[in-house]
């Protein structure tokens, strides 16, 4: 392999790994709003927060743009206050892969939420737990699997993504040409098809390997639980 | 004093309840599913809140609607068994048990020793609850709400959820820890077996009302409690001690304040409490002392009272003495031997009536009672008619 798999791949591995911490979470924040409040708004924050599973990245990459950009308030604020800007660098790529793979993690974590039992908790409280200690202490633990899977699927969906990453934040490299993109320049590149083939395989055996890590964690933590 | 005068509505069910308990000994909730027994012992809990009303468990206040005072479940200090035992399937059996205790505040009266041998969980700690049985499982439940140091413990059906042996397993260690832990317990059953096996106080609870409190033998003597128990089941119940074993024929004598009663064999030495409870359908009467019967428990009194029942029925409690016995028999019985309050009679009790299921231990001495005091001289005019 040579420098542009490397480096396309180290960065794949980096945006996953970043995008994948940035949604945990909000991710079971959001979970348990939609699953245990009465929030008034429930309905809408659900259609929000899915908004990404169904319209074209590009789309969202384009939404990001005109509100984070440099040009854009919230953007501008961002980089005057903290010095950070997200177009044309690998902090953008980040929070586009975030954005595209949020739904996925909030979907699987709501899942483990639901199936979590009551009156376990209520149990925890009879023994002295209060709300939020009984959170940490046996709610989470029991959503472990789902949260778990959730993060592996979002980390996975990070890697691939492609269209909010390159409308967002551009096709750079070594700043944010991940895997995907990479593919793209290669085959739009004479003579770019061995990269580009190389590219390919690199990106199915990372697929392989988070599918069947993710089987794997997924297995071992319902045996941890007893469930079979 | 634990007062609880509270009512909420509930759906279909208006829960309505107004008893004091005692704050020692075992106080059963009894009635029929869907009676509200557990929804009465929730709002004890705070996991169910009432809609007017007060609860009160000695000194402090639980729920009183008027102040606005609602303590949080978990600032209420009790201990809750529930009938799916709950345990916690990310921690092991160990972990289970620190759970509370961990989280226990002010002085630890409940030692970690005592509970894992009360409870016979010593060869369990490193398990995990998936891999309980079900009995094993109830034990840790068990163990868990009593390390959490409670002022009182509410048991919801603990036992409704397991098998017949698995409940034969469970009942002994429940026995035991009422005896062992001086606590007061809130234990919701619909079985009157394990009722009149654990229970010092009873409680009938019909259509979200408590209909009846007070002293178990008491509530059980009363023939009018006897629809809320069911015909079949509904009894008196004797506080007796072990007198002797006759082991060639596998039978064990037992004394009370009355008489004796002879019952198949139970494991305990003499000098031993133990609870008989009679159905009244075992009892049979006779107008004089009955002879060239195979029956051997047959004890003189005097009728008390009778209460005719729907159809052939009729409910008579014979007083003993100090004690009464109630008898179901027909109603045409009841004519034909001219059976009036003050007619002298013998009750017959079958031996075989009173298998193991019917006697258990006596949880708590009580000093008041004639039967728990071994040595006191036999009162005349009772007749070791079992010997």
């Amino acid at each position: 392999m040579g420098g542009i798999e490397w480096d396309a791949l180290l960065l794949s591995l980096k945006v996953g790994a970043a995008s994948t911490a940035l949604c945990l979470p909000f991710a079971i924040g959001v979970a348990w709003l939609l699953s245990r409040s009465r929030l008034p708004g429930r309905a809408l924050l659900d259609g929000i927060v899915h908004a990404p599973l169904v319209l074209p990245p590009v789309v969202i990459g384009y939404l990001l743009l005109i509100s984070l950009g440099t040009r854009a308030p919230l953007g501008a604020w961002l980089k005057s206050t903290f010095g950070i800007q997200l177009i044309f660098t690998t902090e953008g790529v980040v929070v586009a892969a975030a954005v595209m793979a949020f739904p996925l993690m909030v979907r699987a974590i709501r899942l483990s939420l639901d199936s979590v039992d009551r009156g376990l908790e209520v149990a925890a409280r009879t023994l002295g737990a209060s709300r939020l200690d009984v959170l940490f202490s046996v709610t989470l633990p029991l959503m472990l699997p789902g949260i778990l899977s959730g993060a592996m699927m979002a980390f996975a969906a990070s890697l691939g993504e492609f269209g909010a990453t390159i409308t967002f934040a551009s096709n750079i490299e070594g700043e944010t040409r991940t895997l995907p993109l990479a593919i793209y320049t290669a085959t739009q590149t004479p003579d770019g098809d061995a990269i580009a083939l190389r590219l390919v395989a690199l990106s199915m055996a990372l697929a392989v390997a988070a599918i069947t890590l993710s089987e794997w964690l997924h297995r071992r933590t319902q045996r941890w639980l007893g469930r079979h | 004093m634990i007062e609880l005068n509270f009512g909420r509505k509930l759906g279909a069910l208006d829960l309505q309840v107004d008893v004091t308990l005692p704050s020692r000994g075992v106080s059963a909730l009894f009635g029929r599913s869907g009676a509200g027994k557990s929804s009465l012992i929730n709002a004890v809990a705070g996991i169910v809140r009432p809609d007017h009303g007060r609860i009160r468990v000695g000194e402090r206040v639980f729920y009183d609607h008027d102040s606005g005072t609602d303590l949080p479940i978990e600032a209420r200090g009790i201990g809750y068994v529930f009938q799916d035992a709950r345990l916690f399937p990310h921690l092991s059996v160990a972990g289970n048990l620190r759970y509370g205790l961990k989280r226990a505040r002010g002085t630890h009266t409940v030692g970690w020793d005592s509970v894992v041998e009360v409870l016979g969980l010593d060869h369990l700690l490193d398990r995990r609850p998936w891999n309980l049985s079900g009995g094993e499982r109830q034990r840790v439940a068990i163990g868990r709400a009593l390390l959490r140091q409670p002022s009182l413990l509410l048991m919801d059906e603990p036992l409704a959820s397991l098998d017949a042996p698995r409940k034969a397993e469970v009942l002994p260690y429940i026995e035991r820890l009422a005896r062992e832990f001086a606590l007061p317990v809130l234990y919701v059953s619909h079985s009157i077996e394990e009722v009149t096996r654990l229970a010092d106080h009873l409680v009938i609870v019909s259509e979200g009302r408590t209909v009846a409190s007070g002293e178990l033998s008491d509530i059980m003597s009363r023939p009018e409690h006897a629809p809320l128990i069911g015909r079949y089941e509904a009894g008196s119940v004797l506080d007796c001690t072990v007198l002797q074993h006759n082991d060639d024929y596998a039978l064990t004598t037992l004394r009370f304040a009355d008489g004796q009663l002879r019952v198949p064999r139970i494991d305990l030495d003499p000098g031993a409490p133990v609870r008989v409870r009679i159905r009244a359908r075992d009892v049979a009467l006779a107008l004089s002392r009955p002879m060239d019967v195979s029956i051997v428990n047959k004890l003189p009194g005097r009728v008390q009272q009778i209460t005719p029942r729907d159809g052939p029925y009729a409910d008579v409690t014979v007083d003993l003495g100090s004690r009464t016995l109630r008898a179901l028999i027909t109603r045409e019985s009841c004519d034909r031997l001219g059976l009036q309050p003050g007619t002298p009679v013998w009750t017959m009790v079958k031996s075989v009536a009173l298998d193991s299921r019917s006697v258990g231990f006596s949880r708590r001495p009580r000093s008041a009672s004639p039967a728990q005091a071994p040595d006191l001289p036999q009162k005349p005019g009772a007749p070791a008619e079992a010997d």
